[in-house]
């Protein structure tokens, strides 16, 4: 029998992360810093609409894009948070997740042989999306002196006549870093020279704890050739609605919704209810999670440098990326090591590009309490490395 | 951050967690401790915090305790209004608050005794006895669900994967 499985398929490489999935769900008893997903609930409000529109029999499809009313508050909100404005009609998709629109972004935008230019370490999908979309991932190994924030030197040195598209994860997943309004200055003008486009996948905009989150879309000339992915996950714990949303040049949007139309057809309905609420009258939520998120990250960075735990300070998301390479392990032996000695379960910096060698990811999506346990036995583990018996 | 922004983010937190150590405390919200400590004591002072409290689930205990809720009907006096009648009734130990509101009826009273018997006693002996108090009418709880913010009648689970991207 011949092989049934396509070569392109066979080909792209597996999510390191699924490897030690498999290892921590043996161990039941584990406490885990390892989860990627907020542990608040959705706010009762956003539910209850959800449930409301089960209830007045909202079961159908709704158009390809999305509910108008939803694409409307998304505009609007883009507008107040940044000032750029979205046509709701033409410019704005709902997606299933931003994970969705990763992947429309580079189908629609990717020809074979296109280079698409991914900062590493981070979230798992840019690159099987790329390669599958037909690009060719072209990696930048961001360094930890920089607080894992993309340099325009970096970026220079990857650009080729072949660029077309450069992924900008930011507030980072699995890092933490961010990337401020100078940054940013500094990047654009390289972009904009260079005619390249940008996937600026904000997921995480909300978690921003420096200054207001600022995005690529609001500089000059960078709403034209970026698609600005964000969505409900993150922001209002709304990860398993699976709802997100792309804005985009109508020009980008139409192809990027033509696809979505034949895979998807339309994103959940009673999630897109759920989103309107949200949207409406879930800025409050989002306030008091950040604080909570916030006061946890602070009380991480404390304990790290009171056990001697390197780490730089990360101001987005919810993780921080401590450094382990001085305990003369890999990432992968680090985590399983603690995994079987301490039963605290944390992710190696290698699940999000080989450039996270020598660093473990470390969610603070816990209550404190859930913190204080597992920190605790991470100092006794780091404290017998240091001092073996 | 001025001062009362401080004393807000200060307030916030302790009323959840009123036995929060203060040097964790000053961790989380980035202030010093010295700081927290202070506008802690100044604000014993001035009465903005009136009480670290317990938050007690009775029933998981084997006291007995009965509260029960009483909507208020009475005649406002001239010139002071409510104010001394609420007052004839909150100096009664077991009177556990008394609100003023609005609505059909005039004050909120909620009280706890051991035992049903206590209640009605007070009710029928000292509360319908006030000269100004035109009617009561009491509400037995049976169940808290909720309460001060913490729900009560279930545990948070953490159902979530254990490890995700």
């Amino acid at each position: 029998m011949t092989d049934p499985i396509s070569k392109r398929v066979t080909e792209l490489k597996p999510s390191g992360i699924r490897k030690f999935f498999d290892i921590v769900n043996e161990m039941k008893d584990a406490i885990s810093l390892g989860v990627g997903e907020p542990d608040f609930d959705t706010p009762w409000h956003i539910r209850d609409e959800g449930i409301y529109s089960l209830e007045k029999g909202r079961t159908f499809y709704t158009s390809n894009s999305g509910l108008k009313e939803l694409r409307s508050e998304i505009s609007k909100y883009v507008d107040s948070s940044q000032g750029i404005k979205y046509d709701p009609d033409k410019e704005v998709l709902i997606t299933v997740g931003g994970s969705e629109a990763i992947d429309l972004a580079c189908r629609a935008l990717l020809d074979p042989g296109d280079e698409v230019i991914v900062p590493e370490p981070s979230y798992v999908s840019y690159i099987p999306c790329a390669v599958m979309a037909g690009g060719k991932p072209v990696v930048i190994n961001l360094k930890e002196k920089n607080e894992f924030r993309l340099q325009p030197e970096e970026l220079i040195a990857a650009i080729t006549p072949k660029t077309k598209l450069l992924v900008l994860p930011y507030p980072n997943n699995p890092t933490g870093a961010i990337l401020e309004e100078e940054d940013l200055r500094k990047l654009t003008d390289i972009i904009i020279k260079n005619d390249i486009y940008v996937i600026s996948d904000e997921i995480y905009s909300e978690l921003s704890y420096k200054e207001r989150h600022v995005s690529i879309i609001s500089l000059p000339g960078m709403k034209e050739r970026t698609v600005y992915i964000n969505g409900f996950s993150k922001a209002y714990a709304m990860t398993g609605w699976r709802l997100g949303y792309a804005c985009a040049p109508s020009n980008i949007c139409s192809q990027m919704t033509k696809l979505h139309q034949f895979c998807i057809m339309c994103a959940p309905t009673t999630s897109q209810y759920a989103a309107i609420e949200a949207l409406r009258h879930g800025a409050g939520d989002v306030a008091e999670m950040r604080e909570a998120y916030n006061e946890r990250r602070r009380f991480l960075m404390h304990e790290f440098r009171e056990m001697g735990l390197k780490c730089f300070e990360p101001y987005g998301a919810f993780y921080v990326f401590p450094c382990i390479s001085e305990y003369g392990m890999s990432s992968e032996e680090f985590c399983t090591e603690l995994l079987k000695k301490k039963k605290v379960a944390l992710v190696p910096g290698t699940a999000f590009g080989e450039c996270g060698e020598g660093f473990v990811r470390i969610s603070y999506a816990y209550s404190i309490d859930n913190l204080k346990t597992a920190l605790n036995r991470i100092r006794e583990f780091l404290e017998e490395l240091k001092n073996p018996k | 951050m001025d001062k009362n922004e401080s004393r807000i983010r200060i307030l916030k937190a302790i009323e959840h967690e009123a036995r929060v150590d203060i040097s964790e405390l000053a961790v989380r919200l980035g202030m010093e401790q010295t700081e927290i400590l202070n506008e802690m004591n100044e604000m014993e002072k001035e009465g903005i915090i009136c009480g670290y409290l317990t938050l007690v689930d009775w029933d998981k205990t084997d006291e007995q305790t009965v509260t029960a809720l009483i909507e208020v009907r009475c005649t406002p006096q001239r010139g002071q209004g409510f104010d001394v009648v609420a007052e004839r009734i909150y100096k009664f130990a077991e009177v556990n608050s008394v609100y003023l509101i609005s609505g059909g009826f005039d004050l909120l009273i909620t009280i706890e005794g051991r035992t049903l018997k206590e209640i009605s006693r007070f009710v029928t002996e000292k509360l319908s006895a006030q000269e100004a108090v035109l009617s009561c009418a009491t509400h037995f709880i049976l169940r808290r669900y909720k309460d001060h913010g913490t729900i009560l009648a279930k545990k948070y689970e953490d159902e979530r994967q254990l490890i995700s991207p």
